[in-house]
């Protein structure tokens, strides 16, 4: 007669109710609200516009290093002409990494700080950061670029995407902490410039680099999932063979 | 059997102890016939050790144990090198199974009261080995030198600094410079790959030796030993081949299962088993907002936060681990197994539970006020546990355990 | 009682045989990422990708030596004098008709061992024991012989060979200099590393 302890089961019920905190940690900057991304690594047209839209907007300055162009080539199925003219730097080859031109020590003197590699970026602050990011510059004319963001404050990086979003302003409001303090917070923007894109079009470009950055955080993601399906489908039934083996043999036990 | 199997069999037979182990430790050792789920674990740590040695001696072949080039050449081993994402996965959710598997173990001995004389030293064995794995898990999280590896070492090696007197020199000795450098990273990358796993494949075998000497304990906490028949095979006792290979091979496949989902589909666990932090290259200006040990240390560093002292901290931490070491003596119940223990224990068991967890929980979070008054709270639980145990396992009323294993 | 255990034991055996299989499968599918993850990586793969050549410059009887997968690969413009020389040495070779099909692509087994005559590519390493022989044009030289028509000479232990690469016989070297595989991108531009288009 088995008998499970109640409190075998009252451990492992435990970590799985850890477990089901996914939230609390992303070790997030701020308090902002994130929205979701919705992003889908199957959607290769996506990757592709996603691919087009960094070699176009982030490439000059921020390296990819631990990608190469012939993988790009290969995952998105783009012709390795076509990423070679669309991303090549000159000297560089197919299968090189995806470094960039930019010297650090330049990159600091004109930033303030090295425009991070992003090669990760999308595994250390999530999908759903870089999207908000991108979407959350406002108009600053405090700041040496004319933009804040809500997401990350006082951020170094311009707003390299403007002429797609167009520039938004922020509207504020003030909330009471636990404690009592106030605190003025951002509540929304409204579109004070149009840029080329409606704001619905935007999101959808948004994802789309979202999109890229998340294959390149991890390349083998799709395959990683596809083939799981086959192994736990082999372990299944291996294991159903197992316990009729261990029945069988356990008759002898009295 | 092949006649030539046999022939060859025989031949080494006559030159090395083959069949005197075949039959001493397999098809003629005996073991309880009534063991239950919570036995698979030990075979089960092995396994995962196995695992692991395997896993790291593929990515030692790729890695690059410098300041410079270590987090790169994890990258490089998660793309560019053939099915080394895999790999790389595998030791990254072994690590974390290695300690699920080993805390499931230990807590098997103390439901069962299994390092009760006389498997003591079996018992120390094991807590040793415990120690050691301890320290080649921190050893392993500083090589992909993220800002979690980074910062993680930098915190703990700084709690050796707390130690009077010869704190600050130890700390320096560890670490081969004046913060967590490339000198440290080299020399827990040599720690790591082969002086540590050498002492604890060591251990295990002690370990090993030490419970085919005695035998096993088992659920109901009866000495099989001591009712044999004629032949001087216990009564209650079943050979560990076939019966316990072929069981734990299903138990091997069942949580292969378990393994391979998450290896598959979640092996970040939501930033429980990978950081997220630790995918930002280690930077030693920039500390990160929390810096938090991984899942499996968080218990300890929590009793270590709750003391207001670095110094006492660190001895409490110390401590806790101590303890497990004394359990065989502070255990003064007449009986073994909790199914004959009452409930003082059964209540003692509980609380310990609900304190380690909530601990492990506590160590997590940013220590607010009502975090460490927790904290400190569930610490006093978790020793009360121990320091208690002499006294409330003698005032326990146990019932009568049978004379034969309960069985079907 | 009996008949029952009969019935047992065949069970038995086909479980037991199921589950040996399956555990046989699984091993092989486990091993093989193991094993295959010693290939080369991609990043060895991309420094041994193919490297494009410029011979627009080069001079007749100029010896152009490049790296391709870490090897030294020689580019030699023969003129007409040097083809008539070598043609006249096939007596004193080892393998004179590349015959040893493992040394050279199918395109370069022919009578100067190359797509155009003009042109010679070629691994610059001894095929005794890896050497670097020296490039030796001079005809009639005072260490190797009136005989001497230009070749290669190879300091280490001595073996020969000809402006083809083609070995001479009674030298420790068993075999002609491998040819690579090679093709013309354009007529002044070589590819080390790839076969010709077609054929």
């Amino acid at each position: 007669m088995k008998r499970y302890s109640v409190k075998g089961l009252f451990l492992p019920g435990l970590f799985l109710l850890i477990l089901s905190a996914p939230g609390s940690v992303w070790a997030v900057g701020s308090e902002v609200k994130l929205d979701r991304a919705n992003i889908d690594l199957n959607d290769v047209e996506s990757l592709r516009r996603g691919a087009r839209y960094f070699a176009d907007y982030c490439f000059n300055c921020h390296s990819i290093r631990f990608m190469r162009y012939s993988r790009i080539s290969k995952d998105l199925e783009i012709p390795e002409d076509e990423v070679a003219n669309t991303m090549l730097f000159t000297g560089a080859k197919i299968g090189d990494a995806m470094n960039i031109a930019l010297a650090p020590d330049d990159a600091k003197r004109w930033f303030g700080v090295a425009p991070p590699d992003l090669s990760v970026e999308s595994r250390s602050r999530g999908v759903d950061w870089i999207y908000t990011y991108l979407r959350s510059f406002y108009k600053d004319e405090s700041r040496p670029w004319g933009v804040n963001n809500a997401v990350f404050k006082d951020v170094a990086m311009p707003h390299v995407l403007w002429e797609l979003q167009g520039l938004q302003e922020a509207s504020t409001g003030t909330i009471k902490s636990a404690e009592g303090v106030e605190h003025t917070v951002i509540t929304g923007f409204n579109l004070v410039e149009k840029g080329k894109m409606t704001p619905d079009e935007f999101d959808n470009a948004v994802r789309d680099i979202v999109n890229f950055l998340a294959y390149v955080g991890e390349p083998t993601k799709t395959q990683r999932l596809s083939l799981g399906r086959w192994v736990l489908g082999f372990l299944v039934l291996y294991f159903v063979i197992m316990f009729f083996l261990k029945k069988e043999y356990w008759k002898d036990v009295k | 059997m092949e006649n030539w199997l046999k022939n060859t069999r025989d031949w080494l037979d006559a030159r090395f102890p083959v069949m005197d182990f075949w039959r001493g430790h397999l098809s003629e050792y005996y073991a309880p016939k009534n063991f239950n789920f919570w036995y698979y674990f030990g075979s089960l740590a092995i396994l995962v050790l196995v695992l692991q040695i395997l896993t790291g001696i593929f990515l030692t072949m790729n890695y690059k144990p410098t300041a410079d080039t270590a987090f790169a050449s994890v990258e490089y081993i998660m793309r560019d090198v053939k099915w080394g994402w895999l790999i790389r996965y595998l030791h990254s959710t072994g690590a974390s199974f290695f300690f699920v598997v080993v805390y499931l173990h230990m807590f098997r001995a103390l439901i069962y009261g299994s390092y009760r004389k006389p498997r003591e030293l079996l018992w120390l064995f094991g807590v040793i080995i415990f120690l050691l794995l301890m320290a080649e898990a921190f050893m392993g999280y500083l090589l992909p030198w993220g800002q979690m590896s980074y910062w993680g070492a930098q915190v703990i090696i700084s709690l050796f600094g707390a130690i009077p007197y010869i704190g600050n020199d130890l700390a320096l000795w560890i670490r081969g410079d004046f913060v967590v450098a490339d000198a440290t990273l080299n020399r827990f990358f040599s720690f790591h790959v082969i002086a540590f796993p050498l002492i604890i494949l060591g251990l295990v075998v002690f370990h090993l030796v030490a419970l085919h000497s005695v035998g096993s304990n088992n659920p109901d906490g009866v000495e099989i030993k001591e009712k044999k028949n004629s032949k001087g095979i216990p009564l209650d006792g079943i050979p560990f081949h076939p019966y316990y290979t072929v069981k734990d091979m299903y138990g091997v496949v069942g949580f292969l299962i378990i393994f391979a989902a998450v290896v598959f589909y979640m092996p970040e666990m939501h930033g429980w088993f990978l950081e997220h932090d630790n995918f930002v290259p280690a930077n030693p200006l920039k500390t990160p907002e929390h810096i938090s040990p991984l899942w499996y240390f968080t218990p300890f560093y929590a009793i270590l936060r709750a003391v207001p002292d670095k110094f006492l901290g660190v001895m409490a931490m110390g401590a806790s681990i101590v303890m497990l070491f004394l359990l065989p003596w502070l255990d003064r119940s007449p009986v073994k197994s909790i199914r004959y223990k009452g409930w003082i224990f059964k209540a003692a068991l509980a609380i310990f539970i609900i304190s380690f967890v909530g601990l492990g929980y506590l160590g997590t979070v940013p220590a607010t006020p009502v975090a460490t008054w927790f904290s400190r709270l569930f610490s006093v639980l978790y020793f009360a546990f121990f320091i208690m145990m002499p006294f409330y396992s003698k005032w326990d009323h146990c019932k009568q355990p049978p004379e034969r294993v309960k069985y079907k | 009682m009996s008949g029952e255990e009969e019935v047992d034991k065949s069970k038995r055996r086909i479980l037991l045989a199921a589950a040996t299989a399956m555990g046989g499968i699984g091993v092989a599918y486990v091993a093989t990422p193991f094993i295959v993850s010693m290939d080369p990586s991609a990043r060895a793969e991309a420094a041994g990708a193919p490297v494009e050549v410029d011979i627009s410059k080069m001079q007749f009887g100029q010896l152009l030596t490049v790296e391709w997968r870490g090897k030294p690969v020689w580019i030699l413009r023969r003129n007409e004098e040097m083809l008539k020389n070598m043609m006249s040495l096939n007596d004193q070779l080892r393998d004179p008709h590349s015959d040893e099909l493992s040394q050279q692509p199918v395109y370069a087994k022919n009578d100067y061992r190359s797509i155009n005559e003009e042109y010679m590519v070629m691994i610059g390493i001894c095929t005794h024991l890896g050497c670097a022989p020296t490039f030796r044009p001079e005809l009639a030289p005072e260490d190797l012989g009136p005989e001497w028509k230009g070749g290669f000479f190879c300091p280490c232990h001595g073996s020969r060979y000809d402006l083809a690469g083609r070995v001479f016989a009674g030298v420790p070297a068993p075999s002609n200099l491998v040819v690579p595989p090679y093709r013309f991108v354009t007529s002044t531009r070589l590819l080390i590393g790839v076969d010709p288009e077609h054929g």
